[in-house]
């Protein structure tokens, strides 16, 4: 499929060529495994699967050749990064992505073994040079969340050019929404100083808009996942949240919701991607960055569909709009922050919101369990686990809690525990 | 209608053929690198109108086979079910890992804790920690059940367990302290795991662990609560995958 060489685009980002080719192949073996082996997806998934094949090569050719016209380009780990401001000076967004393992030796000369998948993740990417989108972007924006990754970001800012450092709040108080709108003014500050612009309230409007557009995409195509028979599968609704953070916000808009007409005509024709009445998964917690796909692959190979995603790949991060409304920068400012304090993160205490997140999400979706997910290390997510299953299954909403990591060694276990999962949810 | 069960554990798989809920035949054999060969040796020359794999090998079994599956969670409750009628809670302890299941009427499965990535507690866990001893098995049981008092031992990852007992070894402590503290360490690892769901009685141990009569000692008094060992315990999996065979 892929027709064009890049190896001289790659080789000019400085990545290692030999370990990179191993690492497309790994990831085109499993997409083919994962993905392409699907039966009756919709056709609305070419597009997706094209940017899966391009994944590392057309995107970053598009993002050189915007950097070569002017443009700037923003790497970021986190939700709370926000685009619209990225966009407000004309600037491309992408989301790091940190879902493989891949280097852990080498991240291990760093991190201590009992750091999570993700931010081990991110330090093998770099470290083994296989990540192109962090050699094509000008500034990486590293936001202090859980101590794992304000802590590691300590030595990653030494490993990549232009790293600007996020502070957050741990609580949703107005002492919080003060800290994190006066990080914005200077997240806002860096970028102008970066670009050269100046964030105006028509740029800075005309953003939110965008964003907005893509969010709201977002949102219909999971109000069509709570059609039974599912119209789409788990698998490919996350693959496309998680393209969301790579892809240009506009034509993946568009792509979107060109999608949702097709799943809207298969769900009046009754058509769905398992049988009507298959069991209906909700899974809550830690983010899935690409290429982290296990747990949704278990759970459909074994009978069951994955409905939703209360996660930061996910709805968690999608969920909210920003308001537009406003004729100053001031006002705007307010809207972003107001947006973004609502984001339910486990960082932050209390965080009762979460749950009934979770729990408004299984009525939406027609959940008959939960699935939490966490990453082992990962301690914000892990202690709420125990909150959201006690909280749940007093609602008699089962709920599985689940603990791994990116490795493949406890895919039989897990099929174990999810299999028996969906056993219970049938009987 | 003859029902057959297998249970393809890590250490050992179990089979079992059942008439109207009676057992007919039973059987259990060491598993090797080749599990579809000891399956095929134990089924050979049983007849049966259905089989349901269990255990982690259910899967390769059936492919193979062509037979039904069901996970070794849903299997112990259903066994339990007909061995113990009143049991409620049901303590799987395996080869390579530890299920604790709560159950409702007909061995429906409420809720169900299983251990993560790491065989502390398990039979394979007890196996090398009486290697490390030098004890064979009933050896290890026996030591541990008379032990005067126990020698505390702290890890739960069976690499670093073994080299704590070694060095409990080198500073002279007696092979029955640290046994019985061996024992207890599990017990306690146990009693965490089933503390999560509700534990209601009668509570049952099955699998291959719960032949091993020091534990379940331990077990009991950590949980304040009498246990039951069903005869047969080994093979409630299977006896549960059989019943499920018999119910299609």
């Amino acid at each position: 499929m892929n027709q064009v060489d890049y190896h001289p685009m790659w080789a000019d980002l400085g990545l290692n060529l030999d370990t990179h080719d191993q690492l497309l192949a790994v990831l085109g073996k499993v997409y083919q495994d994962f993905f392409l082996s699907q039966p009756n997806r919709p056709k609305g998934m070419d597009y997706f699967n094209f940017v899966m094949s391009e994944v590392h090569g057309l995107r970053i050719k598009e993002l050189i050749d915007a950097r070569a016209a002017g443009r700037k380009v923003i790497g970021s780990f986190c939700l709370y990064v926000p685009e619209e401001l990225i966009l407000a000076v004309d600037g491309i967004s992408v989301g790091l992505c940190a879902g493989a393992e891949f280097g852990t030796a080498k991240a291990e000369m760093f991190l201590p073994r009992t750091t999570c998948a993700l931010i081990k993740s991110f330090f093998g990417f770099i470290l083994e040079k296989v990540c192109p989108y962090i050699a094509a972007s000008d500034m990486i924006v590293g936001e202090n969340t859980c101590d794992g990754k304000k802590k590691s970001y300590e030595q990653f800012r030494k490993l990549v050019p232009n790293f600007f450092g996020m502070d957050l709040p741990q609580t949703k108080s107005d002492e919080g929404r003060n800290l994190l709108r006066s990080e914005y003014v200077r997240f806002a500050r860096a970028l102008e100083s970066l670009s050269g612009r100046t964030i105006t309230v028509d740029s800075l409007s005309q953003a939110i808009e965008t964003v907005n557009a893509k969010r709201q995409a977002i949102h219909r195509l999971a109000r069509l996942r709570s059609a039974d028979p599912a119209p789409i599968s788990g698998l490919d609704a996350l693959l496309i949240n998680q393209i969301y953070f790579y892809d240009d916000p506009i034509r993946f808009t568009q792509s979107v919701n060109a999608l949702c007409d097709e799943l809207e005509q298969r769900i009046a024709a009754g058509n769905g991607v398992f049988p009507k009445g298959h069991p209906r998964i909700l899974v809550s917690g830690c983010p899935m960055a690409i290429p982290n796909w296990k747990l949704p692959w278990i759970v459909e190979q074994n009978g069951a569909v994955i409905v939703g995603e209360e996660s930061c790949v996910g709805e968690r991060g999608t969920r909210n709009l920003t308001s537009a409304h406003g004729d100053s920068i001031e006002t705007l400012f307010d809207n972003l922050v107001d947006r973004y304090s609502r984001i339910d993160c486990a960082i932050f205490t209390p965080n009762s919101e979460r749950i009934d997140h979770v729990d408004s999400m299984s009525s939406a979706y027609r959940a008959d369990g939960v699935i939490h997910y966490a990453l082992q290390f990962c301690t914000p997510y892990q202690m709420e686990a125990f909150q959201v299953e006690k909280t749940l299954e007093e609602q008699k909403l089962p709920v599985l809690r689940i603990d791994t990591d990116y490795s493949m060694e406890d895919v039989e276990p897990l099929r174990t525990r999810v299999e028996a999962f969906i056993e219970r949810i049938r009987s | 209608m003859r029902a057959a069960g297998i249970d393809i554990g890590s250490r050992t798989v179990k089979f079992v053929v059942m008439e109207n809920r009676d057992i007919v035949h039973e059987a259990i054999a060491y598993n090797s690198h080749d599990p579809i060969s000891v399956a095929r040796s134990l089924l050979s020359e049983h007849a049966f109108d259905r089989l349901t794999a269990t255990g982690y090998g259910r899967h390769l079994i059936s492919r193979t086979l062509g037979c039904d599956v069901a996970t070794e969670i849903r299997a112990a409750a259903i066994g339990t079910a007909v061995m113990v009628p009143t049991g409620r809670t049901v303590i799987d302890i395996g080869g390579q890992d530890i299920k604790v299941i709560s159950t409702g009427e007909n061995g429906a499965v409420r809720r169900f804790e299983m251990n993560d990535k790491c065989a502390a507690g398990t039979g394979r866990f007890l196996e090398i920690m009486a290697a490390a001893l030098s004890l064979s098995m009933p050896e290890f049981i026996q030591m541990a059940q008379t032990a005067a008092q126990p020698v505390r031992i702290t890890s739960m990852c069976a690499v670093f367990a073994e080299s704590e007992v070694v060095s409990q070894l080198a500073r002279g402590c007696p092979r029955d302290e640290l046994a019985l503290g061996i024992h207890q360490a599990i017990a306690h690892r146990i009693a965490g795991m089933a503390q999560r769901i509700p534990l209601t009685e009668t509570i049952v141990v099955c699998g291959g662990v719960a032949r091993n009569t020091t534990l379940i000692r331990e077990l009991t008094r950590v949980l304040g609560l009498p246990i039951v060992t069903p005869e047969r315990a080994q093979l409630i999996p299977a006896i549960g995958a059989a019943l499920l065979a018999g119910s299609f």
